[in-house]
This record gives C-alpha cells, structure tokens and sequence, in this order.
C-alpha cells in the first residue's frame, strides 16, 4: 500500500513538474470554455444593413427606425439600385431592405405592402437569422398599426437569399476547412517534422554537416507544399462535384491566394520548430496556437461580427481569418481581383514578416 | 607538420557558466585521441565547438587547419561527426542512408556504389542493405554509424560516446572499425566513459569541470597517478569535480 502511494505521488509529480502537462490540464478547458461561450452564438448584434427606400414616406421612415433602435442592426440609406451589389462584396452589408414606391399609400389603401429583403447567405446561419429578426420587427410595426387604424395590414417581405440560394451550408465551411487543412498540413506537420529531428538527434549530424541550414529547411518544407497544393486541389475538386459548390471567382486568383497562405503556414510552423524542442511540444503549441483559434476564431464556424470586441481584435491577427474571408468572397460571391486587395495585402504582409523572423531565428549553431 | 587538430585557451561560457574553460591541446594524424570526462564535465560542449555547432567564446581552434570561429564551412568538410544520440535514420534503409549522408558530403556518385558495397561487406551487412535501419540491432546500427561518418574519407572523424548501450563485446568490435579507419591516416576523435575503450585510444584527456586535468597515454596516465587501471585514474581525477550536470 506504502509502495502504491509513493507511485501515485511519483506521478503527480510527473505532472506538476512538466509546464506542458499543467497548461493541458488546467488552461485548455478554461480557455476552451471562454471561447466557446463567447463565440458559439447565434445572437446577432449590430449588423450593417443597408436600406434603399423609394417610398420615403411616414411608414418607411416608422420601419427604418424601428430598425435602427434595435440592437441587432446598424442601419445605413442607399440611393440607387446599382449599389447594392457593390456594398455586398464590399462586405458593407449584410442584409438589405428594398422599398418600392407608395408603400405607406399601398398599406393604408390596399392593406397590403411588400418589400424586398436581400440577404449575404454565403453564411447561410447568419443571413436566416438576420432576416428572422427584420421579419419580427415588421410583424411588431404591423400590430401597432392594426391597433391603431382597426384594420387589417399585410406587409409582405419578399426574400432573396444572394449568393447561396438554396442555402446550403457548404458554402459556408468550405472556405473554413480550406484554411484549417492548410494550416494543419503546412503548420503543424512542418513544425512536427523539423522537431523530431532535434528530438532524435539527426538534426545536429546535419547541422555538423557541410549542408547549408537553409536547404535543411527548405527540404523539409517543400514535401508540405507540394502535398498542401493536392490538398487544396482535391478540397476544390470535391466541392465543385460533391458538394456542388461553383467556383464563382478568378479562379487564377484563388490559387495565388492560397499559396500566399501555404507559404505564412509555412513560417509559422517553421517559427514553432524553432521555439519547442520537442514533438509533444510542437503538437501542442500548433494545436493551441493556430487550429484551435483558427476553428473558432477565424470565422469558420461563427459569424465573427458576432463576437464580442475583444475576440474580433483577436482575429484580426489571424492569418487564417484574412484567407476564409477573401476565399468566400473569391468563390461563392465571385467577386473581382480589386475586392479582395486588402486580404492580399494582409496576407503578403504576414508572410514577410513570418518569413523573415523564423529564418532569422533557425539556429545554425546549436547553441 | 602533422597536427590536425589545436586549441589555444578554447572557451565556452553560456551566462556566467563556463562550460569549457580555457583547454589547449593538440592531435597529431592519425591518431586515436580519447576525451574523458564525467556528466557536464564539458567534453560535449568542447567537442562541439570542433565540429563548428558551437562558437567559441574566447580563445583559437584548428581542424584540418581551419579556423573553428571563421571557417565553419572548411571545418565541417574535413570531418565526420557520429552524435551521441544516433545519427542514423531510422525510417530509412541502410543503403537509403549511405545514399544520403553520401550525397550530403559531396562524394562523387560513381564512386558511392562500389564503395556501398565494401562498406557493407566490411560491416557483413550485404543481406541488409535493403532493410530499415531500426529493424537492425544497436550494435549493427553503430557500427553502421560510424561506416557512415567517416563514408567520405574524412580527415577527422569525431565520435560522441559512440557506443552507448552496448556490451564490451561489441564495443570491442566497433574499435575494430576504429583501428581500420586509422589505418587509413584518418583521426579519431572520441568522447567516452566507459575506462575499457579508454584503454584502446592511443592519448586521453581527462576533463574536469570544464578544464583539462590529465592529458599523455593511458600508460604514463596510469604510472602519473600510481593507479592499476584507467578507472582509478578517473575517479582520482573526478572526485576532485565541484559540479555535476549542466
């Protein structure tokens, strides 16, 4: 019995004296727990919508009001047709209520009016909830107007889900798991696969070789690359011809995206393998450091204007959320080359300065 | 002119720790040169800095007659390095690593297969030669190891307690291999602890907390401190030590 308690003493020893252990056990669930709570929401708050109203009358004036007090939405007016397309691939907007003309006349004369609800489904969740909640605003305008006239009304909201039609959620994730696969691939693999040669010892016979550092580096990231592109391939392929996502954009610049986003993964796992030594270590520091944000954070599974402040500025570091957002727009909104500029720009940004501090940073020298 | 290797006061501090503390020392060709020393004793960091992993702090070193501070790159052509730890893959085949470390050191490519082949009949390992390197027995695979550092004829071979693990039996045969390669005029340059293969170098270096405190032929070691064996030798010298581990 002595000798048992000693073990399991022995043991708990194990456990307090290891960082890594102590960080798994007590500062992955909280962490995990504080992430989900705030992020996994299906509240919105603050949305932009645009409004486009042709009526300009005392009902219209009443909605948009109405919309306006609501915490749900931030309400901005546009003046022609035209621009409600752009403000869409701009990412503006993320619903817009069309008015037609006469549409207090038509209530009051027909007890029927109608308008247009446009919403961004390419986050098929967010756009059903968005117009869920106009919808009750419209319901709410209505009683008030039956209890003050006695009459009737119908204010009939005609809905048009842009860009995901029948809304299916695959053209939701598949952007998502674009990112995360590359990055699992690019990131953790390369960190995985430089370590275990520190950890098994070959690392210091290569480096005691005449070999350059840099080719040992680039031979390891070059089997990642090249099995990132099939990746990125079949991801592509099997959302054309299974999942019956098109292709909508450039396709050229879908492809020079994503290798801007191989080549920071790359960095980055390269980055890790020059702070951990071990294997566990790298696992550890990828999985906490890059997918779990990156799932969770990227907007991959949650609307990320959704997201409290703190959280928002969190991602906006995240390289994975900058390629999701330009891949959506690239593929299921298919917009030009110029409304995806600022993400190439992010990105190109990243790259540079990940690049340039993980190859500073790999040691030629052991020591 | 038959020095290979020279150190003029070669020091290693990390902080305020000196790992290696001001060594000077010389091998001549061809010879077998044992580095002795306890855990942290420094001989690992010493033996680093030879191989240009590691920048000396202060003083000189020579290998092969290049500077070990400017000339990295001269250095680490004219030597072979087998690391403590096992330098060989594991997920590779035998001939699959020989290709490698082959191609790594510059040999020419007509050259390596016949030179395979003898390397592998030497070890008796031609049945093997398409066999995973971790399907092998730790004796096979140092011996392995070593045929492998030393595949492109270096002139210093540098051996970090090569034969950790394995019985004196086939320590005795993996010094064997040591003796043919000097034969051949290369140099070997050996860090140990086990006292029966500081018997077989042909000069030792005791290191002692960073510094040299013995350094002749295991012979003159022994009549130096009235000692029957090498191990007396060392512990004479060991328990003089102040730290244990770095």
């Amino acid at each position: 019995m002595k000798q048992f308690l000693s073990f399991v003493q022995k043991e708990f020893y194990h456990i307090f004296r290891d960082v890594r252990s102590m960080l798994i056990l007590l500062a992955m669930p909280i962490i995990q727990i504080i992430l989900f709570g705030f992020a996994i929401t299906t509240e919105v708050r603050n949305v932009q919508v645009a409004v486009l109203d042709f009526s300009k009358d005392i009902s219209t004036q009443q909605i948009i009001h109405r919309l306006q007090e609501s915490e749900y939405f931030t309400v901005s007016e546009i003046s022609h047709p035209d621009e409600i397309d752009r403000i869409f691939k701009k990412g503006q907007a993320n619903l817009v209520l069309v008015f037609g003309n006469h549409f207090h006349d038509n209530l009051l004369h027909t007890g029927e009016a109608s308008l247009q609800m446009i919403a961004d489904a390419s986050e098929p969740n967010q756009a059903s909830t968005l117009v869920n909640y106009a919808t009750s605003i419209l319901g709410l305008y209505r009683q008030e107007l039956m209890r003050e006239y006695q009459m009737p009304f119908q204010i009939r909201p005609e809905v048009r889900m842009l860009y995901n039609p029948q809304m299916k959620s695959a053209y939701y994730f598949v952007p998502g798991v674009m990112g995360l696969i590359l990055m699992l691939i690019c990131a953790m693999m390369t960190s995985i696969a430089i370590v275990r040669e520190k950890e098994t010892g070959t690392m210091e016979v290569l480096l005691a070789s005449p070999i350059r550092p840099l080719y040992i580096i680039l031979a390891k990231m070059v089997p990642y690359f090249t099995l990132s592109i099939v990746n990125l391939i079949t991801i592509l392929l099997l959302a054309v011809f299974v999942l019956k996502v098109p292709i909508a954009g450039n396709l050229v610049l879908l492809a020079l995206l994503s290798l801007l986003f191989i080549i920071v993964a790359l960095s980055l796992g390269l980055l890790i393998s020059n702070i951990v030594d071990t294997q566990v270590a790298a696992i550890l520091v990828s999985g906490m450091g890059l997918m779990m944000p990156t799932m969770i954070l990227s907007g991959m599974v949650f609307p990320i204007e959704s997201m409290p402040p703190v959280l928002q500025g969190l991602s906006t570091v995240l390289p994975a959320r900058w390629y999701i957002a330009a891949v959506k727009k690239l593929m299921v909104q298919g917009v030009d080359g110029v409304f995806v500029i600022k993400e190439f720009v992010l990105l190109a940004f990243m790259a540079a300065v990940l690049l340039a501090v993980s190859l500073r940073k790999f040691k030629i020298r052991l020591q | 002119m038959n020095t290979v290797i020279e150190t003029k006061n070669l020091t290693k501090q990390f902080g305020d720790f000196t790992a290696v503390d001001r060594i000077s020392f010389s091998v001549k060709k061809g010879e077998i040169f044992g580095f002795l020393g306890a855990n942290g004793a420094g001989k690992t960091t010493a033996m680093r800095m030879l191989c240009g992993l590691s920048k000396p702090t202060s003083g000189q070193g020579f290998v092969a007659g290049f500077d070990i501070a400017r000339q990295t790159e001269a250095v680490k052509k004219s030597i072979g390095y087998m690391s403590q730890k096992f330098s060989l893959y594991e997920d590779l085949t035998v001939k699959e690593n020989i290709r490698l470390f082959a191609g790594i050191y510059g040999v020419k490519e007509k050259t390596i297969l016949p030179k395979m082949e003898e390397t592998l009949s030497t070890l008796g390992l031609s049945n093997e030669k398409n066999s995973l390197v971790k399907a092998l027995p730790l004796g096979w695979k140092q011996k392995l190891a070593f045929s492998v550092a030393i595949f492109h004829e270096p002139q210093i071979v540098f051996l970090d307690e090569p034969t950790g693990g394995v019985d004196p039996i086939t320590r005795r045969h993996f010094w064997e291999l040591i003796y043919e390669a000097t034969e051949r005029g290369i140099t070997v340059f050996v860090t140990t602890h086990y006292m029966d293969e500081a018997e077989y170098c042909n000069r030792l270096s005791i290191m002692v907390d960073g510094r040299i405190d013995a350094l002749d032929t295991p012979a003159h070691l022994r009549a130096q401190f009235r000692a029957e064996t090498m191990d007396e030798v060392f512990r004479k010298l060991a328990r003089k030590a102040t730290r244990t581990e770095i």
